[in-house]
């Protein structure tokens, strides 16, 4: 009766996936992943190769079919509406696809016209890029002829050419300097501030931390946690990690004390939100080589959920 | 199994976004047009020389017709062949694998379809243009009667769809692109040789140049140029003309599907 309610435009779900299933013959490289992007939020996807991010960054851009379960973008199937959702989307791959016959600005003309930008239009926009993302000097130069970091930078601004409703990056930083990254980082910050949806996939994991909103953790296909990073860190980290040296003598020590810890190498992790208290009782009781306390991370949420995947 | 052949010849669905892909290949072309009417200009000269008036010295004629303006429609109809079926191999596969210009454009609201169907139109256009330089190099030595010669361009650009796709089916079955040696020397060659280019199809034996006409489109593409630039219009450019209009159909449908079948996982 109600169909205002029911229709997924008017809600504020970009993206809609429910048990959604990517195989190929018997491998199941998306295996029934359920999640929903909001409008304005950036949403990220961690994960070691082969999880399953790009797989599902492909199915999201209407490039790779699913097998199975249903995705809905701006509330279009991905099936039918492929030209529809396509041309609402701002897509940087994680392998630079620039056209290298063309210089900076003619990546971006010739990109333009793709989605039927009138030319002046994409004149105008292109100017405000490439002063954006600072490209400007290099307009004319050709692709092969600029950094690892600018070329990042086009494909970001070749992905905004159309401007999208939705921007799919797929490894925004894979390979650049610590410079270049935080380049980058900056820039995605100032398009979400300006009201962007932004999905994002990473391995890393400071990356994630810093931008997303709200993010999943996949591992073979799957999705083993969905949250806030720092909602993440607290309910299945604490607040802190201390960390000592990995010997009996200390494991002994703990186990004496009924304290549980995780072993992540040659370090023995404990994590806590009281650090002063653990760290104090350590000194006194235990022997130990060294020992230090410092804030969790989300890295600390991931080698939890990765550590005891391998220990299966 | 009906079925899974059937799956080859499903008909794209096309819109007008194909002449982007057209217009992106176009540009890079003009980028560097004065290095791109080099062969065309150079390749007539070439082979006049050797063949139509080196070799030809020692020909008395076939058919009453001098040797350089028996080769000349040849040279024009294997230039139709080569530049299409080559822009659409090496060139389509380097754009596809290595510069992945493909995957950037299948990101925007054109389909793969599209895509592949703009590189074959590009891939007719480089005939249809390589052509047109030919013809003026062709004719300046008063090789062609010019009253049917113009029919060429058209032509050209029909034909370039045909081997345009031919070459599209190669580059989605190639695994590699040193594999596209194979239909180079195991197709373009012989064709080259053995079309009806430098000696007439009939002094070969009939088998084979029933072989010929039904197997080997270059045939039918020397066909009609020649009897355009001879101005000696016949029956046979009907069946001529429709041989490389359904097999340039069939062909183009199936270079997509063959494509699809590689690009989209």
């Amino acid at each position: 009766m109600n169909s205002a309610i029911a229709n997924p435009r008017i809600t504020n779900s970009i993206i809609v996936a429910e048990g959604l299933e990517k195989r190929f013959d018997e491998f199941r490289a998306v295996d029934g992943v359920s999640f929903n992007v909001r409008k304005g939020e950036v949403f990220g996807f961690l994960g070691q190769n082969g999880a399953g991010k790009t797989t599902t960054m492909k199915m999201i851009q209407c490039v790779s079919p699913r097998t199975g379960g249903r995705l809905e973008v701006f509330g279009m199937d991905v099936d039918t509406h492929q030209q529809e959702i396509k041309k609402l989307l701002g897509v940087a791959p994680q392998e630079n696809n620039l056209d290298p016959d063309f210089t900076v600005y003619e990546n971006l003309m010739v990109y333009s016209r793709y989605f039927d930008i009138p030319r002046d239009e994409a004149k105008e926009i292109i100017e405000e890029l490439l002063d954006f993302f600072q490209l400007s000097e290099k307009r004319d130069t050709l692709i092969e002829k600029i950094s690892g970091g600018m070329k990042r930078r086009l494909m970001l601004a070749r992905a905004l050419v159309n401007k999208p409703g939705l921007l799919v990056l797929d490894e925004p930083t894979i390979g650049l300097d610590p410079q270049a990254r935080h380049l980058i980082w900056d820039k995605i910050k100032s398009m979400r501030d300006k009201g962007n949806t932004i999905i994002l996939t990473t391995h890393y994991l400071d990356e994630a931390e810093r931008l997303c909103d709200r993010l999943v953790i996949m591992d073979h296909g799957k999705i083993l946690v969905e949250g806030k990073p720092d909602e993440l860190v607290r309910e299945y980290v604490g607040t802190n990690v201390v960390e000592a040296e990995n010997n009996p003598e200390v494991k002994a020590c703990l186990q004496r004390k009924d304290m549980k810890y995780e072993v992540v190498g040659d370090r023995i992790q404990i994590h806590t939100n009281n650090p002063h208290d653990i760290t104090s009782a350590l000194l006194e009781e235990c022997h130990l080589g060294f020992i230090t306390a410092r804030s969790a991370t989300l890295e600390d949420v991931f080698l939890k959920f990765a550590g005891r995947k391998l220990r299966e | 199994m009906a079925i899974s052949i059937i799956s080859y010849f499903k008909i794209p669905k096309l819109s007008y976004r194909v002449w982007k892909v057209w217009h992106r290949n176009m540009d890079v072309f003009m980028k560097t047009f004065k290095v791109n009417f080099i062969p065309p200009f150079l390749e007539p000269l070439l082979y006049l020389f050797a063949l139509g008036f080196g070799l030809g010295t020692y020909i008395e004629g076939i058919e009453g017709i001098s040797y350089p303006r028996f080769i000349a429609p040849a040279l024009i109809a294997i230039s139709i062949m080569n530049s299409s079926f080559f822009e659409c191999t090496y060139g389509s596969y380097v754009r596809m694998y290595y510069q992945k210009t493909f995957d950037g454009i299948i990101a925007t609201p054109l389909s793969i379809e599209e895509v592949i169907t703009g590189e074959i139109l590009w891939g007719a256009t480089r005939s249809l243009i390589n052509t047109t330089i030919m013809l003026v190099v062709i004719a300046f030595f008063g090789l062609i009667d010019l009253r049917y010669s113009l029919l060429v361009i058209p032509l050209s650009f029909l034909a370039g769809l045909l081997f345009a796709s031919i070459g599209m089916c190669f580059t989605a079955i190639s695994p590699n692109i040193n594999s596209m040696n194979y239909p180079t020397f195991l197709f373009i060659t012989p064709m080259f040789l053995l079309s009806g280019t430098f000696f007439p199809l009939s002094i070969l034996p009939a088998s084979a140049q029933y072989f010929a006409i039904a197997f080997l489109p270059l045939t039918h593409v020397v066909s009609i140029t020649r009897a355009l630039t001879l101005a000696s219009p016949s029956w046979f450019m009907i069946l001529n003309l429709v041989w490389i209009i359904i097999a340039s159909l069939v062909l183009f449908v199936l270079s997509i599907n063959l494509m699809k079948r590689r690009l989209i996982v």
